[in-house]
């Protein structure tokens, strides 16, 4: 049973690359924008698939929902504003990008023979700090999912630049295309009547539904697979979902583009000012340790939350979780920035919606 | 009794897969936008919920059967709306339904044929609303 139950595992990881290698054949063989765009959502979702089968779900919710959702649409909105024709090149062109990527390719299948095999116990990468981690981390920190465990609180300060990260694109896009529309969008047509009657209904049963989940994401993330880059991303889609079926000028009466960009700033700000209380009160930088003062410490019933045998899992957990609504605020806000800068733009004075 | 369960869950799988296999089949050889949306989405409900029936057989009263269950209420809401949308944007850029045996409508002539290569077709899809 246990052979077949790894031939069946076989057989699907097999089946699922091979599926992303006719989408990425089919991508850079298609001439039309539109369809590449399409291609690689379709791309995403096989390997957001593919990634859950390999066990990496928190991976694969992020992927499934940025790659397969949100930058397809930014990628179509992208394509609305860009009016242009492709040119037909002759094929002495691409020889010289053509040769750079198969030498590349070639490269990279190299270097993948020389990685260790999946799940290798005796790997460097899971021999030394990660068997630290998956020793210590129910002890430290107290949070049941390791990733989180990782990722919010020993690797807390690489999770602050991914944050910033995030900010500064949203940031630059801003800049670029403008923090919304540059002029009066266009009311909605009257007769917009029952024609997308179907649409706007499903939309409306959906809509709660996803902010649910992305806030279970987000609350479930010291359990499960999730956190706060998850659960943004999946706000972000409720916003824009709204957008698309509802148009832009409702989705912007609801949440403005100034509280947008607002609400970015103010994750970032969160999450580094939790740093800053942890050393106000005696640790390192992102210490949760010393999140709260020995004094409030001293006050916490000793059971109440968490692994009682360890000595601070009341700052470490409150520092998680504060530290993980910075990064949603910042996440989602950042999300529905860059899609108010591509859908708000104004090509030929006439609103996109 | 589970044993029988388990027999009878598989089939459904097996013939839900299949359905949808069909569906694909359909979206392929189908003549016109309408009959391949049609094509596409009654397989994508209808064999999901095959699918997800068969597993919720195999798995047993459990929590998984609840997931599975949200699981086929989230298809059953969302593909058919997205069927509905992706036709209304086909009528809205002017796609007209073939009807009859005729190969191409005299009034077709200028819009172009769906069964061409993707660049010819494509770009009329859902831009208008997607």
């Amino acid at each position: 049973m246990t052979g077949f139950a790894v031939e069946a595992n076989f057989a699907l990881n097999v089946a699922l690359l091979l599926m992303l290698l006719v989408c990425g054949i089919a991508i850079a063989r298609t001439r039309s924008v539109m369809a590449a765009i399409l291609l690689m959502s379709v791309y995403s979702l096989a390997s957001a698939v593919w990634l859950v089968v390999m066990d990496a779900a928190d991976v694969a919710f992020t992927e499934a929902v940025v790659g397969a959702g949100v930058s397809t649409i930014v990628l179509l909105g992208a394509t609305l504003l860009a009016r242009g024709q492709i040119e037909r090149r002759s094929w002495h062109a691409s020889i010289a990008p053509g040769v750079l990527a198969i030498g590349v390719g070639v490269l990279l299948v190299y270097a993948a023979t020389g990685l260790p095999g999946f799940g290798d116990a005796a790997s460097p990468a899971n021999a030394h700090v990660g068997r630290a981690y998956l020793e210590q981390a129910a002890q430290d920190i107290g949070a049941p999912n390791m990733v989180t465990a990782v990722l919010a609180s020993y690797r807390g300060f690489d999770t602050l630049g991914e944050a910033v990260v995030i900010f500064a694109a949203g940031i630059g896009v801003a800049l670029l295309l403008g923090f919304g529309p540059r002029a009066q969008l266009a009311p909605p047509p009257e007769d917009l009547g029952d024609h997308h009657v179907v649409l706007r209904v499903a939309a409306k049963l959906l809509i709660p539904l996803i902010v649910l989940y992305a806030f279970y994401v987000q609350f479930h993330g010291d359990v499960g697979a999730g956190g706060g880059f998850q659960a943004g991303v999946i706000l972000a889609v409720a916003a824009i979902l709204h957008a698309l079926v509802f148009g832009l000028r409702e989705t912007m009466a609801a949440v403005p583009a100034k509280a947008a960009r607002t609400v970015a700033a103010l994750g970032v700000l969160l999450y580094a000012g939790i740093g800053v209380v942890c050393i106000i009160n005696g640790g390192g930088f992102l210490d949760y340790d010393r999140l709260f003062t020995s004094r409030i410490e001293a006050m916490i019933p000793a059971n109440l939350l968490g692994d009682p045998a360890h000595e601070h899992h009341w700052g470490q957990h409150f520092g998680i979780f504060f530290i993980e609504l910075g990064v949603l605020l910042t996440v989602a806000a950042t999300m529905v920035t860059i899609f108010y800068g591509f859908a708000g733009r104004v090509v030929g004075g006439e609103a996109k919606r | 009794m589970p044993e029988v369960l388990m027999w009878i869950g598989g089939g459904l799988v097996i013939a839900g897969t299949l359905l949808s296999l069909l569906g694909a089949g359909g979206v392929l050889r189908f003549p016109d936008v309408y009959t391949r949306i049609h094509a596409a989405s009654l397989t994508d409900t209808g064999g999901a919920t095959l699918v997800l029936l068969g597993l919720g057989l195999v798995s047993g009263l459990s929590l998984d059967t609840v997931k599975l269950f949200f699981c086929w209420a989230f298809i059953m809401l969302t593909t058919p709306a997205a069927a509905n949308a992706l036709a209304n944007a086909a009528y809205g850029a002017g796609h007209k339904p073939r009807i009859g045996t005729f190969q191409i409508m005299p009034a077709d002539k200028d819009i172009p044929r769906d069964d061409g290569p993707p660049e010819s077709g494509a770009p009329e899809d859902g831009s208008a609303d997607e």
